[in-house]
């Protein structure tokens, strides 16, 4: 790999085959749009949004740096409602919990309810290893589920799918041959497929939007009621939950029920807010949670990148992302993809991977940002990111040589000006005609689409000399 | 009023023009303007690309060269975001107090020309006839890191002769990105390819912004693609026509 290319890396390769896949591209573009639009209308009748997301970043940076206390009383008031609380210090721990939990019950048949953070700990495939099939709920997690793909988008898992593909998909492994791409008939076809699951499931495991020390409840948003069927049907109920996702107190709630519906789906409230605190005559009478950190403390102990835990996971810094709405989300290999995923999975995957492209998947356009409800600075953990890579990295690489030595020649007034006749004649074999259209080495991604325009005779510091 | 140029180093050698215009501008307003030959560079560059070492020694290299300076002026919302917003933050990682207290003190006087004209000299017509259409393309980061608001549009309003037209998404990024249209070519030229498909449907013959970097990006795909529109800073359409 030649200087300066380097840090493009893993998501550039992936990246790469997905702008090549034009459907895909349709896809993405309509539904990112679409979302994108319902938001600003959702935000826009809100007169104290500001405030909301203000109040909303305070919460969730507060809690943060009290997070071992809250975590705490969170555990107590859990304890006290009759549930049981257990503690996992990264994936192969959660998983061995949560597989102990459902094999000692002699359970084979469990329902799942849309959770990001069992993907991230890869539990359906430590179940099936088990022997229990755990059946996705969550519409677009059951079509990802059956299409034996992965999610591509944090609320939209199937975004990248259109009807037609659904209803392909649908006609084959739900055995429907006749099927037609109307959306109520999908839906339908759907239903009566996780009817008898939620009425078959022994177990449901779900994950939680939020975790309320103060009262030791736990809450999940969602738009379509399976998520309820889930939390209160099967006899036993297991909830994974990363500890970033406690707030202190139940009336914290008002602020993030508020800014995660409309900036997730642009709706005012989601269809579905369910809220349990331990057993219930009229739900599970077996609830557990197992509070996952899994990176999470070392991602804490960064003074910047830490403000990605206040994450709420509503997906708008997706949906208004000009990279990942052409991309798509699998180009990040994560199940946080997009601008949050581009800061969030460097930091909570401790290796050395295909994570560390990711800070450089982004313009800096600052997009993100500004739509972000608990105004995660993205561009600044971004760069904040890229500067540790590189810190990091070997002294001799390409790119630090060419950047040094460039931050060099900066550094001087003469050297400057050299640099300035260098670049000059540097560039002058490749114009033809008054414009160069072809670039050696790392620019070459430069000329793949763009001209440039060589640069004029006379620097203006030139003409202001001679001007006098 | 003595204005100091902060040329930066992309308009400084490669669309000097835009630099001369801005002079012009202030000039043509009967302001003095100075050019402080020792600058270099403000270190974005460096900045955005991680190399935070080298960043740091051009912020401290700015900050001395302008440190007396009254008010500096600069063609580049993205140069000026970086001494304004990015120095303070650079100071603060390098735990570098001497750069703190000097960036601290320099960001408040350094403006991007826009701004200068009209929130601080209370000009919005400074004159100028440009008698064609044009499209403006607010850039990433003088309407989300500056904040300009209105102040080109008012500028823009007041120009003899101008067609004002709007492209679809304005604010979305053209896909430049510094070292990201290096590192990441495919996804930076499918912005831009949508970016241009946008200009295209308007019927500009001109494509302006405070970025010349972001107007450097759009021209090449343009001239790549053999369009008959070209792109202009603002500063010189603001230039432009009798005075």
């Amino acid at each position: 790999m030649s200087a300066l290319t380097g840090h493009g890396g893993d998501f550039r390769e992936a990246a790469r085959a997905a702008l090549g896949d034009a459907q895909l591209r349709r896809n993405m573009g309509a539904a990112t749009d679409t979302i994108r639009a319902r938001r600003a209308d959702a935000v826009a009748e809100v007169p104290d949004w500001e405030e909301l997301r203000e109040a909303g970043r305070r919460i969730k940076s507060h809690t943060l740096e009290h997070l071992d206390e809250y975590l705490v009383a969170f555990e107590a008031a859990f304890q006290a409602a009759g549930g049981t609380v257990h503690w996992a210090r990264d994936a192969a721990e959660a998983n061995r919990i949560v597989v102990g939990l459902v094999s000692a019950r002699g359970a084979t048949r469990v329902v799942k309810v849309k959770s990001l953070t069992t993907d991230e700990i890869g539990l359906n495939d430590a179940l099936l290893t088990a022997g229990v099939a755990a059946v996705e709920t969550d519409l677009a997690e059951l079509i990802v589920q059956l299409a034996g793909e992965t999610s591509s988008h944090i609320l939209v898992p199937a975004i990248h799918k259109n009807r037609t593909e659904i209803r392909d998909l649908f006609r084959v492994s739900l055995d429907l041959p006749d099927l037609s791409d109307d959306p109520p008939e999908l839906a339908e076809a759907a239903r009566l497929f996780l009817r008898r699951r939620f009425l078959d499931a022994e177990i449901g495991i779900s994950g939680a939007n939020f975790a309320v020390a103060e009262t030791g409840s736990l809450c999940v948003v969602e738009s379509e009621g399976n998520g309820r069927m889930c939390t209160t049907l099967p006899a036993v109920l297991i909830s994974l939950v990363g500890i970033e996702k406690l707030v202190p107190a139940w009336s914290d709630l008002e602020v993030f029920l508020q800014i995660l519906s409309r900036s997730a789906t642009g709706e005012r409230m989601s269809p579905y807010t369910t809220i349990w605190t331990g057993v219930a005559d009229d739900g599970p009478r077996e609830v557990h949670v197992v509070l996952l950190d899994n990176g999470r403390s070392a991602t804490l102990a960064d003074e910047v990148g830490r403000a990605a835990l206040r994450c709420i996971r509503c997906s708008a810094c997706l949906n208004v992302c000009p990279v990942y709405s052409r991309t798509g989300g699998h180009a990040y290999e994560s199940v946080y993809p997009g601008p949050i995923g581009a800061i969030l999975t460097p930091q909570l995957r401790a290796d050395e991977g295909a994570a560390t492209s990711l800070p450089w998947a982004s313009s800096l356009c600052g997009a993100c940002y500004e739509v972000c409800p608990v105004k995660i600075d993205i561009p600044e953990i971004l760069v904040h990111l890229r500067a540790a890579i590189v810190e990091r990295g070997p002294r001799a690489d390409p790119e630090g040589l060419v950047m040094r030595l460039v931050g060099w020649g900066m550094a001087g007034r003469r050297r400057y000006e050299w640099g300035q006749r260098l670049t000059r004649l540097g560039l002058r074999p490749f114009t033809r005609r008054g414009v160069i259209r072809r670039l050696p080495g790392p620019l070459r991604g430069w000329t793949s689409s763009r001209d440039l325009q060589p640069p004029p005779d006379r620097a203006f510091r030139d003409w202001w000399e001679h001007r006098r | 009023m003595r204005i100091s140029l902060f040329v930066t180093c992309l308009a400084d050698t490669l669309f000097p023009q835009s630099a001369v215009a801005t002079v012009r501008v202030l000039e043509g307003l009967g302001h003095e303007v100075v050019f402080p030959r020792e600058q270099t560079c403000c270190g974005q560059m460096h900045h955005n690309a991680g190399h935070h070492r080298e960043a740091r020694r051009l912020a401290h290299r700015f900050v001395r060269v302008f440190a007396d300076d009254e008010v500096i002026v600069a063609p580049s919302a993205s140069c000026v975001a970086m001494v304004r917003r990015h120095y303070a933050r650079l100071a603060e990682s390098g735990d570098d107090a001497d750069l703190a207290a000097r960036s601290a003190a320099i960001a408040p006087r350094v403006m991007e020309l826009s701004e200068l004209l009209v929130d601080r000299l209370g000009t919005v017509d400074v004159g100028a006839t440009y008698p064609h259409r044009v499209v403006y393309h607010p850039t990433c980061h003088s309407t989300r890191l500056l904040r300009v608001g209105a102040a080109p549009a008012r500028l823009l309003a007041e120009v003899r002769g101008i067609a004002m037209v709007e492209m679809p998404r304005a604010a979305e990024c053209c896909g430049f990105g510094g070292t990201f249209a290096i590192a990441n070519p495919e996804v930076s030229s499918a912005m831009l390819d949508d970016k241009l498909a946008g200009l295209a449907g308007t019927r500009a013959e001109v494509c302006t912004a405070l970025d010349g970097s972001c107007l450097m990006h759009i021209g090449g795909g343009l001239s790549r693609r053999q369009s008959g529109i070209r792109t202009t800073h603002l500063a010189e359409i603001l230039a432009s026509g009798p005075r």
